[in-house]
């Protein structure tokens, strides 16, 4: 209480700043005065009376700052007027100002934004209740990580350590129809303990539940994301109970998710969530009873006390158990627990990704202290005259330390703040960027207090740092070496080392991170020059979904035919045909099991390969780009009444026929025997970096398809066909959603990493480069600045422009050179570090070494051009006058 | 010639408000001297240290100071005891006793003392 009185005093008068001593004064005049004639009676003279009271009162002067110092708050005080100071100091050089400040505006945005990203993606949890004991089952050996769905609930029967699991079935491009509208939507397929084994709550109306279900067919219910209801029913509470169908099936809305809530993947937002017993109802057929297909995610929640380690080897307990009874279906499986979010083994790669560019980014960071470390040991050096004589009229060095620092942290919360304000409006932008189009993909990007945390942790650290090393100069300095020789002194050229270790240190991660860079441009460009097996130049799709509308079977094919007759007919059109799913579209049949002719036991174990399918038109081929090596190519007579034909990729015939020639071969797909009739090239079917994957073209009028890809090859721009294709589809399939975009833009999530990893690391390199510049600008100048006098005397005295400008500029570029060796040393040693980020990274690549020391070598003389001009242009007669 | 003791830290803001208690409202001169002459001249004391001690005492409450005539009609700054000051002279006083106690028993004890 006492305490707290006198603190509420003191901060009253600090902030009234109530400076007036005249009390004291008063006080001090009539104690002495008292004193004095005290004095006096007791036989003294006047003065010494008066000498007398003043030396039993003590040192007046100490007695004032003392009862000063009880009154305010000096530390404060002392912090105003240090502040004060700097800002005045800092206006006074704006040029030096404004290039910290846009140095640390540039290092510490950059790292806020990777941050921010990482914020995002990796370390924020789950919007769900309890994410710590969350947890996805993970199964490496099946196709997209997941278990059949009799397996899952095998799992979900058997094992001793969760308390729930639930299964999960993505599907996009499904018809929501309303009010005679079709929209297109992607959701999700879950089990009925889905809402409840994550917690959350509806916003509107109820969830469904696991009691709800009865097996298959028996829960028609959908619940709809608070992003689809605002948008396509207007956040109207009245639909709660209505029904919508859901491809031609009718479902009841029962609810609405909260707004945040958007399932367990970080970059998905589900539009509708549908129980998994109406899957059939959804997809046209279901997946409930075989356990030939793996389509389900597992998502399950730890038993308190169970440790990942238990729940593991419960899990593959089961699996050995399941691969006993179901030897045909169920051998050598494994589980394993990851962290939901990251689309399942995705992961380990976007985390590894994330710290990396982290580090680069922090690399940046250094590289701008490094800077602006130099920046201010060659302004403290200016100052030392300034700095000694403040410590000769008696300022404590400790005050000394602290203003410079004072300084320095001014510098950096001022740039911390302007980047931390740049990399918010950016990492807005990002939020609302939708990298792969318009959909249900996104990443939500929240800049929350842990982000400016980091942006002033970051200030705060990068202000210490680079403000140490001038106020360690400072504290060394001695007054009286100072006052008698000037600034340039004996101890000029010791000094210089500690700023050339600066330079060389900046310049060496300056160069690393522009050979990351180029890395990552060179990576970009190997990754576009890929073989895709297609050529998406001058390719137009279009997707219509025929299915959605109700258009199946043999009505599908009539209406497929239809379009691609009509397409045909648009004049400058070369080609057109269809096929369900585009390679590279991130859809498609995949892994299914193909087996020789005559195979009577048709388990996995006797599959020869599992293979993409892809039903086409005769002419998808030619629309495609996609070459046909040898062969015949199919045509509409390749029928349901005729024997079932196919054209397999080269990997195919390798695989299955070896060296013999596919045509004519046979093989077992689906229980039919399928004859080989051409051979195609290879492609990339679900990413670049895939290894070579076989591949089947099927007659789309053989196997009928209702999901439609239209594929035009057209000599038009890709304005003049989309609109024609438009007025067209809409003339043939008038209620179906349609989606037309260029083949190269269809592409862009699967050049998505590549151009994620160029950018990031582009926009890395650049700044480095940039910080380059400074560094070995302001060096160079401020060398030759402080020596303009020995310069002009070396001229009058007849030295050659060589010696001139060795002199001037000679040991910018040393360290130039030897920073960049280092820089490269580095480069190559973190290929590993480069190769996660970046596909077929190789930093020994001979293009990217003779373009990092090019690079650095241009900086170089763009840098030390001006300086190394003004040395050479010395007039040694002006120059000499002016002192 | 006595060897004069420095006075220790926070003893002196004690010895203040035990001057105010015993001698009601007072000047700062009249309170140094009063120090002064209780401790037998035994303490050296710079005058002027009282007036940050004053000044903090006034703040956390303990005292209260109004400008009023001295005994030659000058004009000075009297210091008095508050009620909080009573409060805290008492508590001080406490606690000063105990450990002068607690000091002395340990000087008493001898090694034969010891079970």
């Amino acid at each position: 209480m006492r305490a707290l009185n006198r603190l509420f005093a003191r901060l009253l008068n600090f902030a009234a700043r109530r400076r007036d001593d005249e009390r004291l004064r008063e006080e001090i005049e009539s104690h002495i005065a008292i004193q004095t004639e005290e004095n006096i009676r007791t036989g003294m003279t006047p003065e010494e009376a008066r000498r007398h009271a003043r030396l039993k009162f003590g040192a007046i002067e100490t007695v004032r700052e003392n009862y000063h110092a009880e009154k305010g708050l000096p530390f404060l005080e002392n912090l105003l007027l240090d502040i004060r100071y700097a800002l005045r100091v800092l206006r006074k050089s704006p040029a030096f100002t404004v290039v910290a400040l846009v140095t640390l505006m540039l290092g510490i945005g950059a790292n806020v934004v990777v941050f921010g990203v990482l914020n995002a993606v990796i370390l924020h949890p789950l919007n769900v209740a309890e994410p710590n004991n969350l947890y996805q089952i993970f199964h490496k050996e099946w196709m997209g990580g997941g278990p059949s769905y009799p397996a899952f609930e095998d799992y979900r029967q058997r094992n001793t350590t969760f308390t729930g699991m639930a299964a999960i079935y993505g599907l996009s491009s499904v018809g929501l129809q309303w009010n005679n509208a079709v929209r297109e939507v992607s959701g999700y397929d879950v089990t009925g303990n889905y809402f409840d084994l994550l917690g959350v709550e509806p916003e509107v109306g109820r969830f469904f539940h696991a009691s709800d279900e009865h097996g298959p067919g028996s829960a028609p219910y959908v619940v709809l994301s608070d992003a689809l209801w605002r948008r396509e029913f207007h956040a109207d509470p009245s639909m709660i109970g209505k029904t919508v169908n859901l491809s031609t099936n009718p479902f009841t809305i029962i609810g609405v998710a909260p707004r945040e809530f958007h399932g367990t993947e970080q970059f998905f937002w589900p539009d509708y969530f549908v129980p998994m017993a109406n899957e059939e109802q959804v997809e046209g057929w279901d997946f409930l009873h075989t356990r030939l297909y793996t389509p389900v995610s597992v998502i399950g929640r730890l038993k308190p006390g169970v440790t990942v380690q238990q729940a593991t080897e419960n899990l593959n307990a089961i699996a050995r158990e399941l691969a006993r009874e179901y030897p045909a279906t169920d051998k050598d499986q494994s589980a394993r627990l990851i962290r939901p979010g990251l689309e399942g083994d995705n992961e380990k790669i976007i985390r590894e990704f994330l710290v990396s560019v982290m580090v680069l980014a922090l690399l940046v960071l250094a590289a701008a202290c490094a800077n602006l470390a130099s920046l201010f040991a060659a302004r403290a050096a200016d100052r030392s005259r300034e700095l000694s004589l403040r410590v000769a009229l008696g300022s404590s060095r400790q005050r000394l330390l602290r203003q410079l620092l004072t300084e320095a942290l001014m510098v950096s919360l001022i740039g911390g703040a302007a980047g931390v304000m740049c990399a918010g409006l950016l990492l807005n932008v990002l939020s609302r960027w939708q990298p792969f189009g318009s959909g249900s993909a996104q990443l939500v990007i929240t800049v929350d207090a842990h982000v400016y945390l980091v942006g002033l942790l970051l200030s705060l650290a990068s202000g210490i740092i680079f403000g140490i090393i001038p106020a360690r100069h400072a504290w060394q300095s001695s007054p009286l070496q100072m006052m008698k020789t000037g600034p340039v002194n004996s101890t000029h050229l010791r000094r210089f080392a500690v700023r050339d270790l600066l330079l060389g240190a900046q310049i060496a991660i300056c160069t690393l991170l522009v050979t990351a860079s180029l890395v990552a441009v060179r990576g970009m460009v190997h990754a576009l020059h890929a073989p895709l097996g297609i050529e998406p130049k001058g390719a137009m799709l279009a997707q219509v979904n025929l299915g959605m509308v109700g258009i199946n079977g043999d009505d599908a094919l009539a209406k497929q035919k239809q379009m691609i007759d009509a397409a045909e007919n648009i004049p400058g059109v070369q080609a057109a045909g269809i096929v369900n799913f585009a390679p590279l579209s991130g859809s498609g049949m995949s892994g299914i099991p193909v087996y020789r002719p005559g195979t009577v036991d048709q388990s996995l174990s006797n599959q020869v390969l599992a293979t993409r399918v892809y039903p086409v038109s005769p002419d998808y081929l030619k629309a495609a780009g996609t070459r046909l090596l040898t062969g015949r190519n199919l045509t509409w007579h390749d029928d349901a009444h005729s024997p079932r034909v196919a054209i397999v990729n080269a990997t195919f015939a390798r695989k299955m026929f070896g060296q013999a020639s596919a045509i004519g071969q046979r093989f077992l797909l689906w229980n039919d025997l399928y004859e080989v009739v051409g051979v195609a090239e290879d492609g990339k079917y679900v990413d670049l970096t895939e290894s070579p994957t076989s591949a089947v073209y099927t007659s789309t009028a053989q196997i009928r398809q209702s999901s439609t890809v239209l594929v035009v090859r057209s000599s038009l721009s890709s304005r003049e066909i989309a609109a024609a294709l438009q007025r067209m589809l809409s003339e043939t399939v008038p209620t179906a959603p349609i989606t037309i975009r260029t083949w190269e833009d269809a592409l862009s999530n699967v050049l998505f990493p590549a151009r994620t990893a160029t950018a990031a690391l582009g926009v890395l390199g650049l700044l480095a480069a940039m910080l380059a510049v400074t560094g070995i600008f302001g060096m160079a100048a401020y060398s030759v600045s402080r020596r303009m006098k020995e310069l002009g005397i070396r001229v009058a005295l007849g030295a050659r422009k060589t010696q001139v400008m060795r002199a001037a500029v000679g040991r910018p570029m040393v360290l130039l050179g030897a920073g960049s060796v280092l820089g490269l040393l580095a480069g190559i040693f973190a290929s590993r570090l480069l190769g996660q980020i970046v596909y077929q990274a190789n930093p020994r690549d001979p293009i990217v070494v003779g373009g990092a020391v090019l690079t650095m070598a241009l900086l170089g003389i763009v840098a030390s051009a001006i300086p190394a001009r003004r040395a050479l242009t010395v007039d040694p007669s002006k120059l000499l006058r002016e002192e | 010639m006595k060897q004069k003791k420095d006075v220790p830290q926070g003893t002196l803001a004690l010895m203040v408000l035990k001057t105010l208690d015993v001698l009601g409202p007072l000047h700062g001169y009249g309170i140094a001297r009063r120090i002064e002459q209780i401790s037998g001249d035994l303490l050296s004391l710079n005058q002027g240290t009282l007036y940050p001690v004053l000044l903090r005492l006034e703040q956390e409450g303990a005292i209260a100071s109004d400008w009023g005539p001295s005994e030659n009609n000058r004009r000075a700054r009297f210091y008095r005891l508050t009620p909080a000051g009573h409060k805290l002279l008492a508590a001080e006083k406490r606690d000063w006793e105990q450990t002068a106690a607690i000091i002395a028993r340990f000087f008493e004890v001898n090694a034969q003392d010891l079970p």
